[in-house]
């Protein structure tokens, strides 16, 4: 193994695979037509689904990287946002504060999960995501919308408040899959200097 | 297919990517620091003769990319007229749509590859915390490559379990989907190593190459 020596770990090639591939994930999610699930007014999109399973399946690092990385090939122009959204003007839209929140929310949702990780279960996953997935993503999105359409914090917020129950079936999906994940291929390793098989 | 780039060869397509998102840049800054709806109606119909008349952007192209706000524009003009004045919703929604149509028209002109080079470059201060931009770019054209191979992945397990009689639940894809990727992250990076991928910064010209393709 060529491991760096001193604190900082380099990045493996194998990372780079994650990054890039859990970044193509987001991307392929954005291609499913939105669901109506009964009883919510707003359709859900899947891509927040991505963010929350980068976060806890990859862990913070590169969990928030790949969420940057699909971030720079939507700003570099590649339609990659559902509805084939992309290209610049997506980030200076109103909504634009959601889309900053992805890579934070998935940093925050690996820091988490990296926390609970001895214990990992579905409730301590859904603690993650709700935090992560759910309270980041918001509170950087509601004072965005609310900074760039010059209206008011509280009409920002209560605006929002029809995309909450989405948000927390999302949550609950991406636990349940991540519970699933860890038992049949953990990726994320504690710093007990583990020796990467493969 | 994976572009929002209209070909062209005017004036607006040859200037250097840098070059223009540093005049979005500030058209951003300028936009915000000012308040008439004179400015904002200037701003708005230049950036519409800068992508229209100058680079012959075709208004589908830019109305593709200012679509998805229209509604939230009007929402927000609708809030204005009853919590605060005309002049201020009007001032907002210009300032709004001058942005955009200013980013959708670099967008248009600019290639993906162009970007990526500027994002490169962008990061390349970052060197000194032990970052190297080149990697940057070669990340971001894997993911590229990848978004194909992952849809065709999750294609091939949909059709798997409906051949199974399996349910409509989607959910169940997404385990078998994820582990497959993670199983091909090892492949991958194994790959990567193989041509070097750690030492020696990967040349230049084979990754555009790749990448326009």
């Amino acid at each position: 193994m060529r491991n760096g020596s001193g604190t900082f770990r380099r990045v493996k090639s194998r990372d780079l695979a994650y990054v890039a591939l859990f970044a193509a994930i987001v991307a392929v999610l954005g291609l499913l037509p939105p669901v109506n699930v009964p009883g919510l007014p707003v359709p859900i999109t899947a891509q927040t689904l991505g963010v929350m399973l980068a976060g806890s399946v990859l862990g913070a690092k590169r969990g928030g990287l790949s969420l940057l990385v699909f971030l720079a090939l939507v700003a570099a122009g590649a339609p990659l946002l559902s509805g084939g959204r992309g290209g610049l003007a997506v980030f200076a839209g109103p909504t634009a504060g959601y889309l900053y929140s992805w890579p934070i929310a998935a940093f925050v949702i690996g820091l988490l999960t990296q926390l609970f990780w001895k214990r990992f279960n579905l409730a301590w996953a859904l603690v993650a995501n709700m935090i992560g997935g759910i309270v980041v993503i918001y509170a950087i999105g509601i004072p965005f919308t609310a900074l760039f359409g010059d209206v008011s914090l509280w009409a920002s917020f209560t605006g929002s408040f029809t995309f909450i129950p989405g948000d927390l079936v999302k949550a609950v999906a991406a636990s349940v899959v991540a519970v699933a994940v860890r038992r049949a291929y953990p990726v994320i390793e504690l710093p007990s200097r583990r020796a990467t098989a493969g | 297919m994976l572009s929002l780039y209209v070909p062209g060869d005017s004036v607006v397509h040859r200037v250097r990517a840098g070059l223009k998102l540093a005049v979005l840049a500030a058209l951003g800054v300028g936009l915000f620091l000012g308040d008439s709806p004179v400015l904002m109606t200037g701003a708005l119909l230049l950036t519409l003769v800068v992508g229209v008349a100058v680079a012959h952007l075709p208004w589908l192209a830019l109305a593709v990319q200012v679509r998805p706000v229209w509604l939230w524009l009007a929402l927000l003009f609708g809030f204005h007229l009853l919590a605060t004045d005309l002049r201020t919703g009007t001032v907002a929604v210009l300032r709004l749509l001058a942005l955009l149509v200013a980013a959708a028209v670099v967008t248009a002109t600019t290639r993906v590859t162009a970007m990526v080079a500027v994002i490169e470059w962008l990061a390349s201060p970052l060197r000194m915390v032990g970052v190297r931009p080149d990697r940057i770019g070669l990340v971001l054209a894997m993911t590229l490559r990848f978004i194909p191979l992952v849809a065709d992945k999750a294609a091939r397990i949909r059709e798997a379990q409906a051949a199974r009689g399996g349910s409509r639940v989607r959910l169940g894809m997404a385990v078998p989907l994820l582990i497959e990727v993670l199983r091909m992250a090892t492949t991958v990076g194994e790959a990567l190593d193989a041509r070097g991928a750690d030492d020696v910064p990967v040349r230049r010209g084979g990754r555009r190459a790749r990448l326009a393709a």
